[in-house]
């Protein structure tokens, strides 16, 4: 049996519900429709026995019995005439044009409780028989057989008086709700298979060629992309997401190979000159002012893969979020008075014009250590690599506000970075080929980077001409306090 | 000076012991919370270097409950941690010190003798003088030989904390955290040119030097 196999994708399951939605909603429309429409006709038809009963009535109060026998016989002939009946007490029909009527019927004064048969003069033979012959057992049943709705009335002389009318059309209203109630349902099956064909047939296919396409990127492919159609509908949507999802993925990849590269040079060297030395130092008869020189070197090296050591982990302790109960009211401008301060001497030392620019008046919330840490990881790189180059060096910091934005801006005259390397200088262990023999653990930007986003702001190059613009920016959002 | 010693790796506790011994201090070693505890609530210690991460019990809940019964002996937490909440924790314990491992033998050294002499009570003086320099802290001058040296105001800090350590290793973080108040370790050496360029001013055209680098370690202002 293949029905469950079938059940199990989703557009089957789908169209079965929609099927199961929409059938319960058609049949309860219709049937408040049907219903409300056979009480407006019935209720119609009750006024106008009403009114003629009405008028019997008066004819009977008018003229007695006489007059009220020649009315009913008037109205009787007319076309389309409703049905009249005059019974004596006993129920044996006297005038009228009704032939024959449902037992019991004429026995209760007052609306008929539901609809009843009879037979008006006229009516074919072979149905007069069926009535018949069904006549004396109950209910007479034949294909001419009318039902009608009546008012019946005893006249104060004891005999009956019967106004009705026919209910042909009501029934005939519901045999045309029955038909389109079929009809509806079946154009519903048609429907829901339709839904299935479609979503089934073309829109589960793409997710079925999203999955397969994951799943080839799961087993390695990270090159591989999921399809989009270019129709822009939600499942161009998800593909295209989980295709950005992926470069990420994929560009972190990248990374993090550069970095065990970079990871492996910036490590691996001094590993290898500290053993060299130790090596050298136990080689031959060296004096004793050789180890020492030795050892002392080895020292060097240490701190050097110490600070690059605790570089790293910072940077993670930063990545992973750290505590941020660790941030308090910080003077922006008095950070930039105190690494300014910090660093005038060393630069004036290797000829660098260290200035303050515009400093504007800001408090934020952040961690003063941080921020300060920060900024003098980008003062030290500005100061090192604008020294010695041009006919001026000079490191300018400025506080500025850019939008609502506040700016800690440091900009040097130096060599600067090529524009296509301007991202990549603040990942980590990053050093562009020719300041590779400079000092430092190459941790510095990437450091500062972590710490920008740890304040929920971002570090951003830009190429000055000559030169290198570091801006570390804090977004305007930011818990302020005491703005000027 | 007295010193407890509370770590777990024996091999750095040790060598601790050694090397502090080699600078002429006492020290005594605890391998665990528990035993440090029970050593240090004896308490006749100058100095307690305390590991954070300890079998048995916890560095920061040691010093907690000294602190609590009233033990107010100095402490220099030691940790493999390091950033900025762990320190201002380690502080908040009761710690007076914060160093972190791997640090230098030096630094340690210097550290623990400039907290031993402040419970030496040797208080913050308004007044210091080596040899023939002196630093006013109220009329805000300093003097050589009689004459007064114009500085600028981080420069009067610097002074004044070596001149508050006289006598003893200053390190550069030493002085990075007490002169500028940031804890971070500089990357190159702007301590080192902040000092000469004091020093140009003390010592330049004054006779003997008073204010020496002590290889490997740090400065320290001395007389003679």
């Amino acid at each position: 049996m293949r029905l469950p196999a079938v059940m199990k994708t989703t557009a089957a399951r789908l169209s079965a519900l929609f099927l199961i939605l929409f059938a319960l909603c058609a049949a309860v429309l219709i049937a408040y429709m049907s219903s409300l429409s056979v009480r407006m006709l019935t209720s119609q038809t009750q006024d106008t026995i009403m009114a003629e009963m009405q008028g019997l009535d008066d004819a009977y109060r008018r003229g007695g019995l006489p007059t009220l026998v020649r009315v009913v016989e008037v109205r009787s002939r007319q076309p389309g005439a409703n049905l009249y009946l005059i019974a004596d007490p006993n129920g044996r029909i006297l005038t009228g044009n009704v032939e024959s009527i449902e037992p019991g019927v004429l026995e209760v004064e007052g609306w008929t409780q539901k609809p009843f048969a009879y037979r008006r003069y006229g009516d074919s033979d072979s149905a007069r028989r069926a009535l018949r012959g069904e006549g004396a057992g109950g209910a007479p049943a034949g294909e001419t057989r009318h039902h009608a709705l009546a008012l019946v009335l005893r006249l104060p002389n004891g005999m009956i008086l019967l106004v009705g009318r026919d209910l042909g059309e009501p029934e005939q209203l519901r045999g045309i709700v029955n038909h389109a109630l079929l009809l509806a349902f079946a154009m519903m099956g048609v429907g829901a298979l339709l839904i299935w064909f479609f979503v089934g047939r073309h829109a589960l296919k793409r997710i079925d060629a999203v999955s397969e396409a994951s799943r080839r990127i799961m087993g390695g492919d990270l090159s591989g992309r999921l399809p989009v159609t270019g129709s822009g509908d939600e499942f161009d949507r998800l593909s295209e997401n989980l295709n950005v999802m992926l470069a990420r993925i994929a560009r972190l990849n990248e990374g993090l190979k550069e970095v065990s590269g970079n990871i492996a040079h910036d490590l691996k060297t001094p590993l290898t000159r500290l053993r060299n030395r130790a090596e050298a130092a136990l080689a031959g008869k060296p004096r004793t002012a050789d180890y020492r020189a030795a050892l002392e070197a080895a020292i060097a090296e240490s701190d050097q893969l110490i600070r690059t050591f605790n570089a790293i982990l910072m940077i993670s302790r930063l990545e992973a979020g750290y505590s941020a109960e660790q941030t308090a009211p910080v003077d922006l401008a008095a950070i930039v008075a105190d690494v300014v301060e910090l660093y005038e001497p060393l630069a004036e030392e290797v000829g660098v014009a260290l200035a303050v620019g515009e400093v504007a008046a800001a408090t934020l919330d952040a961690n003063r250590e941080l921020v300060g840490q920060a900024l003098s990881n980008v003062v030290d790189n500005a100061i090192k690599y604008a020294a010695g180059s041009g006919e001026a060096p000079a490191v300018t910091v400025s506080l500025i506000r850019a939008g609502g934005d506040l700016v800690l801006e440091v900009a040097d005259n130096g060599p600067g970075v090529p524009p296509e390397d301007l991202d990549r200088v603040t990942e980590r262990f990053v050093r562009l080929e020719r300041s590779r023999s400079q000092p430092g653990s190459g941790l510095g930007l990437s450091l500062t980077r972590a710490v920008m986003e740890f304040h929920g702001g971002r570090l951003e190059l830009s190429a000055q001409n000559p030169g290198l613009s570091v801006g570390m920016i804090f977004p305007g959002d930011s818990k302020r306090h005491g703005d000027t | 000076m007295k010193i407890l010693v509370i770590e777990d790796d024996r091999e750095a506790a040790e060598y601790l012991k050694k090397a502090l011994a080699e600078a002429g201090h006492t020290a005594h070693v605890a391998f665990d919370g528990e035993e440090g505890f029970a050593l240090a609530a004896q308490g006749d210690y100058d100095i307690l270097v305390v590991d954070r991460m300890l079998p048995r019990r916890d560095g920061l809940s040691v010093i907690a409950e000294l602190r609590a019964r009233g033990v107010g002996t100095p402490v220099l937490i030691l940790s493999a941690l390091g950033e900025v909440d762990d320190r201002v924790t380690g502080l908040r314990a009761g710690g007076d010190d914060y160093l972190t491992k791997p640090y230098a033998f030096s630094e340690l050294l210097a550290r623990i003798e400039v907290l031993d002499r402040r419970t030496g009570g040797k208080e913050v003086e308004t007044h210091y003088r080596v040899g023939d320099l002196e630093l006013d802290r109220l009329s805000h001058t300093v003097k050589r030989a009689g004459q007064e040296i114009p500085l600028q105001p981080r420069e009067f800090r610097l002074l004044e904390y070596l001149m508050r350590h006289a006598g003893q290793v200053v390190t550069r973080t030493m002085l990075l955290e007490n002169v500028w108040d940031y804890h971070f370790d500089p990357q190159t050496n702007v301590i080192d040119v902040h000092v000469s360029r004091l020093r140009g001013k003390i010592e330049k055209g004054f006779g003997a030097p008073v204010l020496h680098t002590v290889r490997g370690a740090g400065y320290m202002l001395k007389a003679g």
